[in-house]
């Protein structure tokens, strides 16, 4: 998705791009994720900005002709709840800060809860409405941009590892090896999700991109009963938590294909592919007080997919001061979707020498000690992170 | 129950019956989970009580076979060595190392689920039927060859009055004679491959008369029935407003494409078609199993690659009752010894293993010489549907693999949703597959069937 959005924008901004991929289209986090475009979940600061102006280009995007339908955009508003009066405390708190930074943030009394969602459970002590938030089918908008991009004069290349970044004799980056053949540019943009760290390695630098898998459950196709993207106010903890335990907070949204999707786990155990039972368990029980319909209906299927996050939980976006031609577009977490937007259009900025709308600096790639990597799952052979079916 | 069962069988069809009855009687303690009200599986499905059948026998061969397994099973549930649990539709099996768990969902409801605890699990799940689309496999009167055969053997009742059988593979010959016998009208047998094809492998041949008398047995049968038999040829469309009426067929070269003026119209009301078989491996995959092409990965003793858990029969890939009856057996007798922390003689079952090896050698011909007819997604048009459960065009497929650059089954099944329905994608997988020009591979099913958020939410209590 960042690397759609990335060329995209680079396009439009008169630059020839070409788009390598090892997998295809959509093939890696993009296609296990939900379609997040939250500025609810951001606590104020640059990933909030970033997420602020990455909504309104999508927006802009979904205005295009043809654009919003296809992608499957839904302006549709999220809607955080708290159960308790503490949880409604900090909730209430957390969303006068992000006010104050430009978000639309509206309290919601518990008696209205069910004017906007008539499904929840009783008893929950508030909420707060965020009209901001938004959602996109994410294969969908990766495969509709690239292709927004392709009519604009973008190339596509799937199904074509980068075995190497070339380098000139001074060092600068002078395009890339794939097993088909080199392609010659005078930037690269590492936008591989997942596979950040390696295609930095790859340059000679580190870039310590390290995964945190999520379970997604998806359910039935229903009629719509599920308007908003509904959370419990522990989500925002859970998103900003360093802890390496699992982590479930539900996360309840309808589809416009019919299916609620249920998330979200957050675990950090490197690239473990295998089914965890337990954690589709706690995800339903969650999902089930939010919402106590949902008892009756049947879960489908469930997928995971690994979040690619570096330790500060903020991205790595723009140009790396250690290597001339080098820029990062990658470590967005579970927001990668959300944030494409503002993503490229910065990469486009910078690539094409025009000051950003946003000030890089906390997006810096080289803001980590210089260490070669040794993380979990990682290793000179690139590791099947290849998640399942999204939504 | 009180006692902890040691091993739990899930399937009780040829393998899972015959794993049961080997274990059993070497003292391991079996649960026998299957989702049918009766055991038997497909293959020797009964009829529902209650219908009065007196003439199943007739639908069944190898009626002396099913009977020593139905009165073997009756003997060990009578001495408490094995419980069965009918009407259980196992949703998912987790655990490691000597405790497992295997949860199922109550029929016909489906709305509880029981947690089933076992020091080791055998997977006998079987397989499934292979369809491939056409323009028209979605009116109504087109069925499945296995489900026109499942009408018969469980509900005594034909899917129309005139048929047509079609596709490949050696299911194709029982339907037709089942739904001759039975008092239908079989119009034609419409059967892709090349019978010459086999031709090239006689050795292997030579050593199954029992195969060949049984094909001869079944030609002989279509003949007094005066059933017309159409070799190389296949059904290119289904027609009919609202209902099926009628079907055209025609005859292929050797490229797989038809030849020019060989189409012929078929008046029917129902067409049976199938195009084979594939193994059931969602449970196997959600424990983590590894796969060799599209079934369960096993030894020579049955088991998985994975501690504790064996696979049988058709789940290990498709080769008929007999050979799932071999398998079965060896694994109970792996089972039995392996719990006992001893490596089963390789006396006790080397006539079992005789027989598998012939026969995974006999259908691995079948295999080849019943495979789709090439070019047949040439013939699948535009508008024709592909995944019924989200109503996805071969179009859309096409679109998203030219226009939109997805180059695998996923990419296709997250752009256009074909697969993402009730049935996950059993019935569209192959078809898609061959839309997107790459080999099907088996789909990762979390849960192997769609299971109530309210049970999936809840602690399992102790066993039941």
């Amino acid at each position: 998705m960042v690397g759609a959005a990335c060329a995209l924008y680079a396009t439009r901004a008169g630059l020839r791009a070409v788009v390598v991929d090892r997998g295809p289209v959509g093939g890696g986090t993009t296609g296990a994720g939900e379609g997040n475009l939250l500025v609810s979940d951001k606590e104020p600061g640059p990933e909030l900005e970033l997420a602020l102006l990455s909504g309104r280009l999508w927006a802009g995007l979904a205005a295009e002709p043809g654009v919003g339908e296809s992608v499957e955009y839904e302006a549709k508003g999220g809607l955080v709840v708290a159960s308790a009066s503490e949880g409604l405390t900090a909730l209430e708190g957390l969303a006068a800060a992000q006010r104050a930074a430009g978000v639309e943030a509206v309290p919601v009394a518990p008696d209205r809860l069910h004017d906007l969602e008539p499904y929840l459970a009783p008893g929950l002590a508030g909420g707060v409405l965020y009209p901001q938030d938004a959602q996109v089918m994410p294969a969908l908008a990766a495969a509709r941009l690239l292709r927004l991009a392709r009519t604009a004069g973008a190339r596509l290349r799937t199904g074509r590892p980068v075995t190497q970044v070339l380098r000139t004799a001074s060092g600068a980056v002078r395009g890339v090896r794939t097993p088909h053949g080199d392609i010659h540019a005078p930037a690269v943009v590492n936008a591989a999700g997942t596979w950040g760290g390696e295609v930095a390695a790859l340059a000679g630098v580190s870039l310590p991109v390290l995964p945190r898998r999520g379970f997604v459950l998806v359910t039935e196709p229903l009629p719509p009963r599920v308007r908003h993207k509904v959370y419990a106010a522990d989500y925002v903890a859970d998103v900003a938590s360093d802890s390496a335990a699992l982590q479930t907070s539900p996360v309840v949204e309808g589809t416009a294909a019919g299916p609620v999707l249920i998330g979200a786990s957050r675990e950090r155990i490197g690239f473990d592919r295998s089914f965890s039972l337990p954690v589709t368990r706690r995800l339903a029980a969650e999902a089930t007080l939010l919402f106590p319909f949902l008892e009756r209906v049947r879960a489908l299927r469930a997928y995971q997919g690994f979040r690619p996050y570096l330790p500060d939980h903020l991205p790595a976006v723009g140009p790396d001061a250690r290597v001339p031609g080098l820029f990062h577009a990658c470590g967005h977490e579970g927001a990668g979707i959300g944030l494409a937007t503002g993503t490229g259009h910065l990469i486009a900025q910078v690539l094409t020498d025009r000051a950003p709308d946003l000030d890089l600096t906390p997006f810096r790639p080289d803001r980590f000690p210089d260490t070669s990597p040794a993380f979990p799952g990682t290793s000179a052979a690139f590791p099947d992170t290849s998640p399942e079916e999204g939504p | 129950m009180t006692e902890r069962p040691g091993l739990v069988v899930i399937g009780a069809g040829p393998a899972g019956l015959a794993a049961t009855l080997a274990a059993a009687a070497r003292g391991v303690r079996v649960t026998l989970v299957d989702a049918a009200p009766e055991a038997g599986g497909q293959f020797h499905r009964q009829p529902g009580a209650g219908l009065g059948a007196r003439r199943t026998r007739a639908l069944h061969h190898g009626w002396r076979t099913w009977e020593r397994l139905r009165d073997g099973l009756a003997a060990h549930i009578a001495a408490g060595r094995v419980t069965h649990l009918a009407d259980h539709h196992v949703w998912c099996v987790e655990g490691a190392r000597g405790a497992f768990t295997a949860h199922a969902l109550l029929g016909p409801g489906q709305e509880e689920s029981v947690a089933v605890r076992a020091d080791a699990v055998l997977l006998a799940t079987g397989g499934y039927e292979k369809v491939l689309p056409f323009p028209g496999w979605t009116l109504p009167g087109v069925v499945t060859a296995g489900g026109a055969q499942a009408m018969l053997k469980g509900g005594l009742v034909l899917p129309g009055r005139t048929a047509v059988v079609a596709g490949t593979g050696p299911l194709l010959l029982p339907v037709a004679v089942g739904l001759a016998d039975a008092g239908a009208k079989v119009a034609a047998l419409v059967e892709s491959a090349d019978p010459r094809a086999f031709v090239r492998h006689a050795r292997v041949l030579a050593a199954h008369p029992d195969k060949l008398a049984e094909g001869a047995r079944y030609a002989a049968r279509l003949a007094r029935h005066r059933v017309g038999v159409h070799v190389r040829h296949t059904v290119v469309a289904a027609h009919g407003t609202g209902r099926l009426d009628a079907v055209t067929v025609a005859a292929l070269d050797a490229d797989g494409r038809v030849r020019d003026g060989s189409e012929r119209r078929i008046p029917c009301d129902s067409l049976a078609v199938g195009h084979g078989m594939l193994p059931h491996t969602d449970l196997a995959e959600t424990l983590g199993c590894r796969l060799d092409g599209t079934g369960v990965a096993v030894d020579d003793e049955q088991r998985t690659d994975v501690p504790g858990v064996w696979a049988a029969g058709e789940t290990t890939g498709i080769g008929g009752a007999a050979l799932s009856l071999a398998e079965g057996r060896i694994a109970g007798l792996s089972v039995a010894a392996r719990l006992d922390s001893r490596a089963p003689e390789p006396g006790s079952y080397a006539e079992a293993a005789g027989a598998r090896a012939g026969l995974r050698e006999f259908f691995a011909v079948v295999d080849r010489v019943c495979a789709p007819p090439a070019r047949w997604t040439e013939r699948v048009g535009d508008d024709t549907q592909v995944c019924r459960c989200e109503e996805v065009s071969a179009a859309a497929v096409r679109e998203a693999v030219d226009g939109l650059g997805a180059g695998d089954v996923r990419t296709v099944k997250l752009l256009t949703r074909a697969g993402m329905g009730w049935c996950q994608g059993r019935m569209c997988g192959p078809a898609v597959a061959g839309l997107t020009g790459c080999p099907p591979t088996p789909a990762r099913r979390p849960f192997a069937r769609p299971v109530p958020l309210g049970v999936l939410a809840r602690e399992p209590d102790a066993s039941p």
